[in-house]
Parts: structure tokens; C-alpha cells; sequence
């Protein structure tokens, strides 16, 4: 399935996780991927190595996108290696701080906004110039977007603005040609959910879940892939539930 | 390169014209030997037939009008006796009736649900009997089952809201068998039913993002990616295709 070649996309937070096998699923279709991470330089050279192993091409970049100006400072970065052109941005790079409404500070309230919608906000505006006719914008949202789950209430409401963000920015962006949508995931098994990786956690994604199993990273990462490519051509302002069918 | 859908065996509904010929077209071309319904379109789908046989598929086109139950029951067990199995059931036959709806009649509701809706539940049913871990139930509901863009579609639109609901309940109640359950939601997609070129098409075309009318093409490569094996993961979803018409 080379169907991305020729392509450049730029993977934020593509270190580890959701973003890692998102920056492998297109790196195996045959796209140049830029991986992006804030700290883990390691595990992201490493995610851009496995590309480079099987044939394709890979970069890193850092960036700390809680900064304001992380961001214009990702995009200059990135230019210089995608040069003029770029047509897939997954802009997955985010934090989560659970937390019940009585422990949540203001300070840890203000990085998740800062890191989960401001930075994917300036992302694609510092990007605008070279992301080309026919790219493709992937933001993540998430079940906890729609649903009570965990205590999640700051990060989640995060993850609402990203659905907000992503119909205004399909709708302002569709007349360049430019497609913008995002993945919901439920409960996925990464570093960032501890609660994933309990008893306790896999127990309750079964049980809020038509399918029974618990998802794994690539199983995101494939329909990310999926929506940067000609086939999700006419799909645009969409959030797209990958979530084994969460609380239905 | 094995293709995806090497091996599986698809029933796409109301498949001689439109949206439904372009899934078969597509799933054929993905690797699936497949069947489909018509109910008047017999020498397009003899047609569609022999175009999918000369790449090497199997296909078979079965006089099924979505109405009629029995009908309906009788082409999924042929499917299965004659393609040895299924895998993958495209609910694509569908129907609208555009007026007032003041001057709608209970008849046309009675139609436009028994095809929306009931030709749903009985080829669902029907389906699920011999589908195993890994099938794929589609669903071919509209952009209108999230929010009506134009005056005359109450009916239509509320058959669409059915099927949305239909989708996340039957999704949740066999997930256990590893059978996904998805709707796909097509917004103005250039057909005989609505045609790009027309007066009914300029508000349609400009309340999309991408500025234009989708193509048969663009919904049977979302059906493809859903009937596939990345989208194992994705069950009881909505999923919109319509320009960003809906945003």
C-alpha cells in the first residue's frame, strides 16, 4: 500500500504512542515523515530509523509546543526540511492530567489548553503557506469528547474544542482544497494511559465497548494513515470514533 | 500484492446504478467476488455483472426489490450459495421521495420506511446469520441523518436518523462476535437521483467546504476502507462523507 509516495507529512508528537504508529503507518505507505517530539529525542529517532529501514524517509524535529511560540518554531523547522510543500499534518501531539474537578490547578488546566488546542491551533496557521491543494489535516479528539469517562473533565474539554476546531478550520480550508479532520479514540493501551494499562482500566473498556478487546496504538495510527490518503478524498469536517464502539 | 478484500465475499443492496454499482465496482476491485440487488434495473445489472466478471471477480445480480422481505432473505442465501460465504453486507438500497411535507401521503412514508428501514432489518438479519468474527455490516445512510440541508426531506431524513441509531445499537450487541457495524453517510454525490447539473444542485454544492459535488468513486473508497482491515477497530460510527458539507 505505497499510495502516500511522493508525499511529505509532518507527525507532532510522533515519538511514542498514538503519533508513533501514525508516523509508521505513513511512513509505510510511502510517505517522507517528519517526526516530531518535545523531550523523547531518543524514541523518536528511532521511530524515524524504522522508517528509514524499510525504505523510506524520516526525520525528527523538536519542539516544545507548551511554549506560545512552540509552535512557529516547529513550523520554521519543519520547512527547512519538507522545503515548500507539505500534505499531511497529523497534529497528535498532547498531554492528559486526570484528575477530579477538586484536584485540578489552574496551572495544569492552562498546559492542557495550551499543548492540546492552542498549539494544533498555530500549528496549521504557521503552516498554512506550504500546506498544498489536496492535504490532509488530522487532529486528535477523543471518547471523552462526547462522554464521561475517568476523571477527565479539563483534558476532555480540550478535546471538544478540538471538534469545534475542526469544522470551522474544514470549512475555512476546503475552498484551497485543504481537508481537516480528526480521530476519536476510546481507551488505547499507551505510555500516556496509565489507566489503559490496569486491570481496572481494560475492564471497564470492555465494558463500555462493542468490541472486546482493548485497542493498541496502531490501530488509531492505520485510520489516520487512511485519511491522508486519495481515498478520504470527498471526507472533510469530520471526528471519526475509533473507539471499538464506546459507549454507544 | 495481495489486495485487501482477497477472499471475502460482498452483498451490496440495490447495486445496479449509482452509489451501489460504484461499491460493487470498488469492493470487486479490492479483491471481493460480490452480489447485489436491483429491483427494476435488470440490464444495468447484467451489465455491471459482466464488467466485473472481465477483471477476474465473481458476480451475480439477484431481482430483489429492498421491500420485499422475502425477496430480500432469498438473495442473501443465494449469495451464500453461490459464493460459498459472506463477509461483508452493504446496506446501500435506499429511496427518497422529495416534496412538502404537507403534501406527503402516508403511502410514500410507508415506502420510504419500508426500504430505509425495514429493507435494513431483514437483510441485516438475514446477513448476520452467516457472517463469523471479522464481517462487516454497512450501512448507506445520509448526511441528512446529522442535519437537513434543504426543505422537502422529512421522511428521507427521518429514515436516515433510523439508521443512525439502528447502526449503534446493532453495533453494540454484537461486537462480542467480531462483527463490526458502521454507517456511512454520503452528502450530494453526483447521481441520476441528484444530479450535480441542476437547480437543486447550487445550494448543495455551496454548502460544502470543498466547493463541489462528491463522486460515486469518493463514497465507495470510504465503504472499501470500512469493508477493509484497517477499520477493525471502528464500529457503531457514524461516518460522514459529504465535501465538509455537515461542518
Amino acid at each position: 500500500m505505497a499510495d502516500l509516495s511522493g508525499k511529505t507529512a509532518l507527525v507532532t508528537g510522533g515519538s511514542r504512542g498514538i503519533g508513533r504508529a501514525a508516523a509508521l503507518a505513513l511512513g509505510k505507505a510511502g510517505a517522507q515523515v517528519l517526526v516530531h517530539y518535545g523531550r523523547r529525542r531518543k524514541e523518536a529517532e528511532q521511530v524515524a530509523e524504522q522508517i528509514r529501514a524499510s525504505g523510506g524517509r524520516a526525520d525528527t524535529v523538536s519542539a516544545d509546543l507548551a511554549l506560545p511560540d512552540g509552535p512557529h518554531d516547529l513550523a520554521k523547522e519543519a520547512r527547512v526540511v519538507v522545503g515548500g510543500r507539505l500534505d499531511i499534518l497529523v497534529a497528535n501531539a498532547g498531554i492528559s492530567r486526570p484528575a477530579t474537578i477538586e484536584e485540578t490547578t489552574v496551572t495544569d488546566f492552562d498546559e492542557l489548553f495550551a499543548v492540546n488546542v492552542r498549539a494544533p491551533f498555530f500549528v496549521v496557521q504557521q503552516l498554512l503557506p506550504i500546506l498544498a491543494e489536496g492535504s490532509s489535516i488530522v487532529f486528535v479528539s477523543s471518547l471523552a469528547a462526547h462522554a464521561a469517562v475517568s476523571n477527565l473533565s479539563a483534558y476532555s474539554a480540550t478535546k471538544g474544542a478540538i471538534d469545534t476546531i475542526v469544522k470551522h478550520f474544514a470549512f475555512a480550508l476546503g475552498r484551497r482544497g485543504i481537508r481537516v479532520n480528526a480521530v476519536a479514540p476510546g481507551i488505547v493501551r499507551t505510555d500516556m494511559s496509565n489507566f489503559a494499562n490496569t486491570a481496572e482500566g481494560r475492564q471497564f473498556a470492555i465494558g463500555v465497548q462493542a468490541l472486546k478487546r482493548v485497542a493498541q496504538p496502531d490501530d488509531i495510527g492505520k485510520v489516520m494513515a487512511f485519511l491522508a490518503t486519495e481515498d478520504a478524498r470527498w471526507i472533510t469536517g469530520d471526528t471519526i470514533r475509533v473507539d471499538g464502539g464506546s459507549k454507544l | 500484492m495481495s489486495r485487501k478484500l482477497e477472499g471475502k465475499i460482498a452483498l451490496i443492496t440495490g447495486g445496479s446504478r449509482g452509489i451501489g454499482a460504484a461499491i460493487a465496482k470498488r469492493l470487486a476491485a479490492d479483491g471481493a467476488n460480490v452480489a447485489i440487488t436491483y429491483s427494476k434495473g435488470a440490464d444495468a445489472a447484467a451489465s455491471l455483472v459482466k464488467e466485473i466478471e472481465r477483471t477476474g471477480r465473481r458476480a451475480i445480480a439477484i431481482q430483489a426489490d429492498a421491500a420485499n422481505a422475502a425477496a430480500v432473505e432469498a438473495a442473501v442465501e443465494k449469495t451464500v450459495a453461490t459464493l460459498g460465504r459472506l463477509d461483508v453486507l452493504v446496506n446501500n438500497a435506499g429511496t427518497a421521495i422529495p416534496k412538502p411535507f404537507e403534501e406527503a401521503t402516508l403511502e410514500e412514508m410507508d415506502r420510504v420506511i419500508a426500504i430505509n428501514v425495514r429493507g435494513v432489518f431483514v437483510a441485516t438479519q438475514a446477513a448476520l446469520k452467516h457472517m463469523n468474527s471479522g464481517g462487516r455490516v454497512i450501512m448507506i445512510g445520509s448526511a441528512v441523518g446529522e442535519r437537513v440541508a434543504a426543505p422537502g426531506l422529512v421522511p428521507y431524513a427521518g429514515t436516515n436518523g433510523a439508521v443512525k441509531m439502528f447502526t449503534q445499537a446493532l453495533a453494540r450487541e454484537i461486537g462480542f462476535r467480531g462483527i463490526t457495524v458502521n454507517n456511512v453517510q454520503p452528502g450530494p454525490i453526483d447521481t441520476e437521483l441528484n444530479p450535480a447539473a441542476g437547480d437543486w444542485a447550487v445550494p448543495q454544492k455551496a454548502a460544502t467546504a470543498l466547493d463541489r459535488y462528491g463522486h460515486v468513486d469518493e463514497v465507495a473508497a470510504l465503504v472499501a476502507f470500512v469493508a477493509g482491515p484497517e477499520s477493525s477497530y471502528i464500529t457503531g460510527a457514524n461516518l460522514t462523507v459529504d465535501g465538509g458539507m455537515n461542518a
